[in-house]
């Protein structure tokens, strides 16, 4: 009888973590062939020319030298309007409002919203808004504002966990001393919540880099180099769809721009991983 | 933390204005979801008036030029391709961070969940040229044609798999010890251990990894789109092309005129209410039950 029951039990041990190690091993199967392929295909076509030269035939030769341009453009109108709005948001969320603020708690709840809309309703909605009401147009101006409404919940999240991390002795030493509230956050609250803004600024950048959805019907397909922010531009994840969807023998470059978007996007995480184990001394998730 | 509300007794007028600049910043930051909501319905209103909401599913196929408005082929392929994943990531997702926390030995802890961070920060049109190109030939050469509703299932599933794993894994982290204590008192097993303490006491924490795998799943585009064939039609194998709305809007928006736009508006709404609906729902389950 206990004998059977030994048995019993010791087979579901067996089969549970037999089942733990093929799925830890399932996945890091599928990593280890999805990331070796792109390096494997992509590694031999990356040159500086690549990196500098305009796309030519299409995409098909050439490099993706105006693509990084559009995309840096982008990211830097998107980061322009995000930052100063999101910063302000998390402050006042996380110095001047308390939990039980209605203003407050509809702002966070709509921003909860907002982090989960689709990115193509995001792309029809900055279509309808930024492009046709607006009157931009296909512009890198009308891409980086969609872009900035996406990003602005990792931002704001991000950087009002950094305030919070703010001892509240700051506060109170300041409000002792008659500083004013402005001079307590510009001078002590503001530089010690650092670490917080710069943790959110690269999951943001992260997070529009590697957008397309998005940028379909707000920023275009056009792959000249831009000349001014109401040009169209075209980013590098919508340059990787292009040529692997709607260019015939266009593989090979592909493969070339997404190890570029990868290790860009690597290296950004990686950033924004050191920075909160460094600086806040807490793990981030980043989705 | 806060130490100062509305009714401030500041003195400084730049407190009042910085107040005001801030009371601005949040309220464009919180305006915009209102504002999305509000350009989806206008754009959309045209089509909804004059066609009704009933002919989205009644009408007997989708051919906007001539009039015809069937959303449901579509519904259903997103659908099929949200279940289908999920059920997929589901247990590999929680099962990978119970390897993490359980099973691992303590070398391969660190790199292991590297690599599922770094899965995460992968681009979705990374994933989809992937399968465009390993995934979607391999498939057709078991079943053609090749691009399919399982091809998508699968491209989704290793998507939201980082998500739910990650997730899963901060919330077994947050474990209160005295309950692994407990369990070893009581001399339960490995598995004991996790299928009767670990996993109840985190139940809050991994659903609400799996439901926000899921709200990635209903919106996910770009890799989808690459892979599934995009043939509107209702998915009746594993085998079959399928089409999703957020690949419906994506391909027609470029050309789409009139009705045909404002009814890709509509598709917009649609999605925007199947979000709105999973928040509420993370929501209510990560206040409501915690640890419960």
């Amino acid at each position: 009888m206990v004998n059977t029951l030994e048995r019993h039990r010791d087979g579901r041990e067996w089969l549970a973590s037999t089942l733990v190690w093929i799925a830890a091993a399932l996945v890091t199967a599928t990593f280890c062939w999805l990331l070796g392929d792109i390096l494997w295909h992509g590694l031999s076509h990356i040159s500086w020319t690549f990196l500098t030269a305009p796309p030519q035939n299409a995409g098909r030769e050439g490099g993706i030298g105006p693509i990084l341009v559009s995309t840096a453009l982008i990211l830097g109108v998107c980061l322009g309007v995000s930052v100063p709005i999101g910063v302000g948001t998390a402050i006042l969320l996380a110095e001047f409002t308390t939990d039980a603020n209605l203003f407050g708690r509809l702002t966070r709840r709509s921003l909860d919203v907002l982090s989960g809309v689709p990115s193509i309703v995001l792309g029809l909605f900055g279509n309808a808004f930024f492009c046709k009401t607006l009157g931009l147009g296909f512009s890198i101006l009308s891409g980086g504002l969609t872009l900035a409404c996406m990003v602005l919940p990792v931002l704001i999240r991000s950087t009002e966990e950094g305030f919070r991390a703010v001892p509240t002795g700051y506060r109170l030493s300041a409000a002792a001393l008659g500083l004013s509230r402005t001079t307590t956050l510009v001078h002590l609250l503001l530089p010690a919540a650092v670490p917080g803004l710069l943790v959110g600024l690269v999951l943001g950048v992260g997070r529009a880099m590697a957008e397309t959805a998005a940028l379909i019907f707000t920023s275009g397909y056009v792959d000249r180099m831009p000349e001014s922010l109401l040009d169209s531009g075209r980013a590098l994840s919508l340059h990787i769809f292009d040529l692997s969807m709607n260019v015939p023998g266009g593989d090979a470059n592909a493969y070339a721009s997404a190890l570029v978007l990868v290790v860009l996007l690597f290296a950004i995480n990686g950033t924004a991983s050191w920075l909160a184990g460094h600086w806040l001394h807490r793990r981030i998730v980043t989705i | 933390m806060t130490l100062s509300s509305s009714n401030t007794l500041s003195r400084w007028p730049t407190d009042r204005l910085l107040l005001w600049l801030l009371r601005g910043a949040a309220a464009i930051a919180g305006a915009i979801v209102l504002l999305i909501v509000a350009f989806l319905v206008m754009e959309a209103l045209p089509v909804l008036r004059h066609v009704g909401v009933a002919r989205f599913f009644t009408d007997p196929s989708w051919h906007p030029a001539e009039g015809l408005y069937n959303l449901t082929p579509m519904l259903w392929g997103t659908l099929f391709a949200m279940v289908g994943s999920v059920l997929i990531a589901t247990p590999l997702g929680i099962l990978s961070a119970v390897f993490c926390h359980y099973y691992a030995p303590p070398v391969v802890t660190r790199p292991y969940r590297k690599l599922i961070e770094l899965l995460a920060g992968i681009p979705s049109v990374v994933y989809g040229f992937w399968g465009l190109v390993v995934l979607v030939p391999l498939i057709g050469s078991i079943h053609p044609p090749g691009p399919s509703l399982l091809a998508g299932i699968v491209i989704l599933a290793i998507m939201i798999l980082p998500t739910i794993a990650l997730m899963a894994d901060a919330s077994l982290a947050n474990m209160p010890p005295q309950y692994m204590r407990g369990a070893a008192a009581l001399g339960l097993s490995r598995w004991a251990t996790i299928r009767g303490v670990v996993f109840p006491a985190a139940k809050s924490g991994l659903f609400t990894g799996v439901i926000l795998g899921t709200g990635r799943a209903i919106g996910e585009t770009m890799a989808i789109l690459m892979v599934c064939g995009n043939v509107v039609q209702t998915p009746h194998s594993l085998f079959d092309p399928m089409r999703t709305l957020t690949a419906n809007i994506a391909l027609e928006m470029a050309y789409a005129l009139g009705d045909h736009r404002a009814a890709l508006f509509v598709s917009g709404l649609v999605l925007m209410g199947m979000i709105v609906a999973l928040v509420g729902a993370a929501d209510w389950i990560s206040r409501g039950r915690i640890y419960g």
